[in-house]
């Protein structure tokens, strides 16, 4: 509103998005801001970026054509392979541009939260090739459940703190987060993991995830000669899901699909999928989007089998994306999503990570007949997922 | 720096400016109360310790499920009286029991007004007599609804002024302050600290923002405390999670009422 005049990211997407955080934190999402503008206006910059995601991270991610999963659901699927990137899931993308802003704003302590592991282990990553101090805030019952990334995280030299509040899971982790930022916002950078958070978080975690929509979209008019009838993501607090739309969001003729977490089904109260559910707009973790929430105005915790989809919120840009009917979002349960697992592992060779799983089971199980080309984003593999799957045998 | 509110622009605002004002001592005692906490019917009787302590103002939370400007110990205290029921509704019948003798400020966050929307919410505030309200993941950029309700209905709205708020902003929210400033004494979230370092900076850099009374709150637990608050130039002194812990010992209000038997002999009261 009184803001400087200075050049600004998008703050609002309707009337979703805003900044509601306590004063202290304002300054340095001011800063942050300013930070980003002017790293991402820097061609030194973007070198330095482009050049690690190219020979660290081996970008760009190939475009596959899965030809078992299109002879199985008749029609063409082609995966973005996020899956095959440097430490297994699109999450570097975003935490590897964090750390490296976070460095040349001379930042040497980092925070970040964490639900499945993967951006914990991406942003352990980063920070151990800059030799940043890294602290993980996890919930105990994602730390049970993604066992396998914790152990990595702390081969990587990061510290990762349990989160005991509430379920014990990602809104935990993310309100953890925000507390340590408010009191140590002096030396510390918040690698904020998914396209949510307070204004610039979620324009930030956009510009950084649009290449896999952008490499998408190029790949495919190479490969296949025209667009996708569909792009498809997974929505946990919708990165990967926005990183894919961008790629695609003017092309009015490609259809973009977000799938949500349905856990036990969106007709009890045990699921992640706010936008899909739909309901009284609210603000969680500094913004204001779909959330799940109770008449009281009480944030409600959400359910999946997916640490990664585990979230009663979503990013902003998603709830404006709905509203103004330019994508679709949809919700699959946890026993959906736990057949497309291991469909796709015996269909293809390929482990998906279960948040993936949630994608590939609306491509599986929904409407056929609207699709003749689908791209889906397989945002990450799922070996962290293994142990919890055979479980359920 | 201006002199944005040269006097109380509504009521709720002079009540709490009048209270401060005259408040006996060093400066004005303010304590902090979670609504609900640990149950119904021991909450209302920490609101009367606490009004029979000499409070000036209290500060009323509302629990909210996720609280980021508290603490451990504020936020453990929100989910137990959720969980032992307390509702919106409930808390304002707490504040009604003490809030004709007493100006009570209702502490909450911002998705408790936005699933009511700004102007039922600050109806309800009046209609169980408080005097203002305290959003503290509003800022000043987010606030502008709730600012305008609260101003027609006789709602003090207060502001936080954090030691991170930069010389730039200061007028910005300085400006918007009704009934006191709500100055932050330390880069953090809500609880008890020991020691009283940075106090004169953060009141000096309050008061230049303002021309309202400004009061220091977050960390502040002893009698020690308030008092270096006051030398510091404090109007008034807002105490929480040594009060929150308090009530949550066995016999809650007599536990409370030691506590402000402390901070008013520190502020020679
Ligand atoms: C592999 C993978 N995909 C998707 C997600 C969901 O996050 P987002 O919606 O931000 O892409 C996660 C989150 O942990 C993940 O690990």
């Amino acid at each position: 509103m009184t803001r400087s005049t200075e050049a600004k990211l998008p703050e609002r997407y309707g009337p979703y998005g805003g900044r509601y955080v306590p004063e202290t934190l304002i300054p340095a999402l001011d800063e942050l801001e300013q930070a980003w503008i002017e790293a991402w206006g820097d061609s030194a910059f973007r070198a330095e970026l482009d050049q690690l995601l190219a020979d660290y991270c081996g970008r760009p991610t190939p475009l596959y054509l899965a030809q078992r999963i299109s002879e199985e659901v008749g029609h063409e699927v082609w995966l973005k392979r996020e899956d095959l990137m440097h430490t297994g899931s699109h999450k570097l993308n975003n935490a590897l541009g964090q750390a490296l802003l976070a460095k040349r704003m001379g930042k040497t302590r980092m925070i970040a939260e964490t639900g499945a592991g993967s951006h914990g282990v991406a942003s352990a990553t980063a920070c151990a090739l800059f030799g940043l101090q890294c602290i993980v805030y996890m919930g105990s019952e994602d730390m049970r459940r993604q066992a396998p990334n914790v152990e990595r995280m702390r081969m990587l030299g990061t510290e990762v703190r349990p989160v005991e509040d509430g379920t014990r899971t990602l809104k935990e982790a993310v309100s953890a987060a925000i507390r340590d930022w408010v009191t140590n916002v002096g030396d510390t950078h918040y690698i904020l993991g998914s396209a949510v958070g307070p204004a610039p978080y979620p324009a930030i975690v956009r510009d950084l995830q649009r290449r896999i929509g952008d490499e998408s979209r190029v790949q495919i008019l190479e490969k296949a000669g025209r667009l996708p009838d569909r792009a498809l993501a997974c929505i946990g607090g919708g990165s990967n899901a926005i990183g894919m739309f961008a790629g695609f969001v003017d092309d009015p003729q490609v259809a973009l699909v977000g799938v949500e977490a349905g856990g036990d089904g969106i007709d009890t109260p045990r699921h992640g999928a706010p936008l899909t559910v739909g309901g009284r707009p609210g603000i969680l973790h500094g913004s204001l989007s779909a959330i799940m929430q109770d008449d009281e105005g009480q944030i409600l915790e959400a359910h999946s089998i997916s640490a990664g989809l585990d979230y009663p919120g979503t990013g902003p840009e998603h709830a404006w994306l709905r509203d103004s009917g330019r994508a679709q979002y949809v919700a699959v349960t946890d026993e959906q999503a736990v057949a497309a697992f291991k469909k796709v592992a015996r269909l293809e060779g390929i482990v998906p990570a279960l948040e993936t799983a949630h994608a590939f089971a609306y491509v599986f199980d929904g409407p056929k007949d609207t699709s003749t080309l689908d791209v889906v984003c397989l945002s990450g593999r799922g070996d962290k997922d293994l142990a919890e799957v055979l479980a359920r045998d | 720096m201006t002199n944005p509110t040269a006097s109380a622009v509504n009521a709720g605002a002079e009540r709490i400016e009048q209270a401060i004002n005259s408040a006996p001592g060093k400066a004005a005692l303010m304590p902090y109360v979670m609504g609900g906490y640990p149950d119904h019917d021991t909450s209302i009787a920490i609101m009367q310790a606490c009004v029979e302590s000499g409070a000036d103002v209290i500060e009323f939370g509302i629990p909210y499920s996720d609280p980021l400007a508290d603490g451990p110990l504020i936020q453990a205290a929100g989910t137990v009286a959720l969980q032992n029921g307390a509702t919106f509704d409930s808390c304002l019948e707490i504040c009604r029991t003490v809030s004709a003798r007493v100006p009570v400020v209702v502490m909450t966050y911002a998705n408790i007004v936005q699933a009511r929307g700004a102007e039922a919410f600050c109806a309800r505030l009046v209609e169980a007599g408080a005097a203002g309200a305290i959003v503290p993941d509003l800022p000043p950029e987010e606030s502008g609804e709730l600012l305008e309700h609260a101003d027609a209905a006789g709602l003090a709205l207060v502001p936080l002024i954090a030691p991170t708020t930069p010389e730039e902003r200061l007028a910005l929210v300085g400006g918007r302050a009704r009934g006191f400033l709500y100055t932050v004494s330390t880069t953090g979230v809500t609880g008890e600290r020991k020691g009283a370092a940075g106090y004169v900076d953060v009141i000096e850099r309050a008061r230049r923002a303002t021309s309202v009374p400004v009061a220091l709150g977050f960390g502040i637990s002893s009698g020690e405390q308030a008092a270096a608050a006051a030398d510091a130039g404090a109007d008034g002194v807002i105490v929480g999670s040594r009060l929150v812990r308090a009530a949550g010992e066995p016999d809650g209000a007599a536990a409370t009422r030691a506590v402000m038997e402390d901070l008013a002999r520190g502020l020679d009261r």
